[in-house]
């Protein structure tokens, strides 16, 4: 039986940045030019006051978890013996939400409120992914 | 200018519901649905001028399905047709729609399907059903490699969420289910029906994401619900007695649900019940779009049968449940009668309207609520219907 990994997004044009970013350990999100909204994931266009200008920020990478789901079916083989696991919604200090994993904690002890901070898992000489750890809390 | 009793539904059409393969796809139960509700009306295949059509997942031509079915079933010289899809707001939505076309005098006979097929015969080659996963566990980009697939895992966010901030627990969940049951043991229509379940066995089915367990989920099921949507002057002079469309109503609120804990029912029961001219109060029985138990308590609370929050401890007590002092999905609901999308809780609100519904049959059954959901509480609709005009 061949061995299976978690599948690797690709780099589209959309989301170079977003890559070039976590590959230097940032957390990149996009902010709108017309308002200063800050949004992910990648959108055409601000819901808030629908520009279709932006670029991507760095922001702290620092929050708590807002909301998370404990995983039990395996919908990719890359998932085989890996449930059940979590996935978390992170809010980001600076407002917007991130979906990610939450590393170091037992699915059954995460709580919502948890401060988190980023930290990136390298994937490939390309890709790292922002994954997230328990903080101090201020 | 209120549409209120000017329309009627006057034929309801259901084949038979969950794994089984009467037909090869959804077009065949969707046309068996259609001449069901034309029987149950008294009407002809020639009187529909009108199709509106909800595809399910499975449908090949899915962004012209209504073609598809008028061409299949050979219906001439329709005068209304579309296709559409705001998930399992639509069912409601495409009654709304016919009742706006027969008002105003664009039609005259309007059928509304819904039909899927998403569960294949049982294959030697394969040991699979095809069953929800294979059609509704899609993911790409960062979610698949987070391992974030399927609907059900973006519900679960939301319902962690409002269990966070309300205090509603696995038992309140577990209410939902059991009550529906219930409801499913006395409808033999109902996939469940004779499978009885405790609170202990719904505490004891697996996970499927938590918080929600198998039994927080709503079924897969192939199969086609109709309705036949007319004026009510026409209907009064068809087979069964009209069920009448008081009152209709969308919203969609277009925010992230995971901050507001809200659906779009606010907005819709508020153009629906002024039009009806209703209060909560005056609800008999309620049927609700059930995708996961935890839409049962949003919706209820979203109407105002109990406080935000609160849905919890409403129905911990089966309060919604066969003797409870508010029935809900009476028929078994999504859970545990068969999923047609919006379509369950509308059949099963005319089934009581009508007063057919045998054991389950609501104590008091003039002014039924029906409620549509689609999306991660994207869309809503509400209908409310009733015997008397």
């Amino acid at each position: 039986m061949p061995e299976f990994s978690k599948p690797i997004p690709a780099i589209t044009p959309e989301m170079r940045e977003f890559f070039d970013g976590a590959r230097a350990g940032r957390l990149m999100v996009q902010k709108c030019d017309g308002c200063g909204k800050l949004r992910f994931p990648a959108e055409d266009l601000c819901s808030k006051c629908n520009s279709t200008a932006s670029r991507w920020v760095p922001v702290s990478g620092r929050g708590e978890i807002f909301s998370f789901n404990i995983m039990h079916q395996v919908y990719h083989p890359g998932f085989a013996g890996k449930v059940p696991y979590a996935v978390v919604v992170v809010e980001l200090e600076e407002g917007c939400k991130f979906v990610s994993n939450l590393l170091g904690v037992e699915p059954h002890d995460i709580k919502c409120g948890m401060p988190v901070e980023v930290t990136f898992e390298k994937l490939s000489d390309e890709v790292s992914m922002p994954k997230f750890r328990l903080r101090a809390a201020k | 200018m209120s549409l209120r009793a000017k329309c009627a539904i006057a034929g309801l059409g259901q084949t038979r519901m969950g794994k089984n393969f009467d037909h090869p796809g959804p077009i065949g139960f969707a046309a068996e649905a259609v001449n069901l509700a034309l029987d149950d009306a008294g009407l002809q295949r020639a009187d529909v001028d009108g199709l509106l059509v909800n595809p399910g997942i499975t449908w090949l031509n899915n962004p012209m399905a209504s073609s598809s079915l008028q061409h299949a079933m050979g219906l001439r010289d329709l005068r209304l047709t579309a296709t559409m899809n705001l998930g399992g707001a639509t069912a409601a939505a495409m009654i709304m729609h016919a009742a706006q076309a027969i008002d105003a005098g664009m039609a005259e006979v309007v059928a509304c399907v819904f039909a899927d097929a998403p569960l294949r015969p049982p294959s030697p080659n394969k040991g699979s059903d095809g069953g929800s996963a294979a059609f509704y566990g899609f993911a790409q980009g960062l979610d698949a490699h987070y391992g974030l697939f399927g609907v059900n895992a973006h519900y679960a966010f939301v319902a962690q969420r409002h269990m966070y901030r309300y205090g509603t627990t696995n038992d309140h969940l577990g209410a939902v289910a059991v009550s529906e049951r219930n409801w499913a043991n006395l409808n033999p229509a109902a996939q469940f029906h004779d499978t009885p379940m405790s609170m202990a066995d719904y505490h004891a089915s697996r996970w499927v994401v938590e918080p929600f367990h198998l039994y927080d989920c709503c079924l897969v099921s192939n199969g086609g619900l109709a309705v036949i949507v007319t004026s009510a002057e026409r209907a009064k002079n068809l087979k069964r007695p009209p069920v009448y469309i008081l009152g209709m109503g969308q919203g969609h609120p277009g925010r992230d649900p995971l901050e507001t804990l809200l659906s779009g029912a606010p907005i819709a029961r508020d153009t629906a019940f002024k039009m009806a001219g209703i209060k909560v109060a005056d609800v008999n029985f309620c049927e609700l779009y059930d995708c996961y138990t935890f839409t049962v308590l949003v919706t209820l609370e979203d109407y105002g049968f109990c406080k935000k929050g609160e849905s919890g401890p409403f129905v911990a007590g089966g309060a919604i449940g066969p003797g409870g002092s508010l029935p809900v999905n009476t028929g078994g609901g999504q859970l545990s009668s068969f999923y047609m999308w919006g379509m369950t809780p509308v059949a099963e609100a005319i089934v009581q309207i009508r007063g057919d519904g045998g054991r389950r049959q609501a104590p008091k059954h003039d002014v039924g609520l029906v409620s549509g959901n689609g999306g991660i509480l994207a869309t809503h609709s509400t209908l409310v219907l009733g015997s008397q005009p």
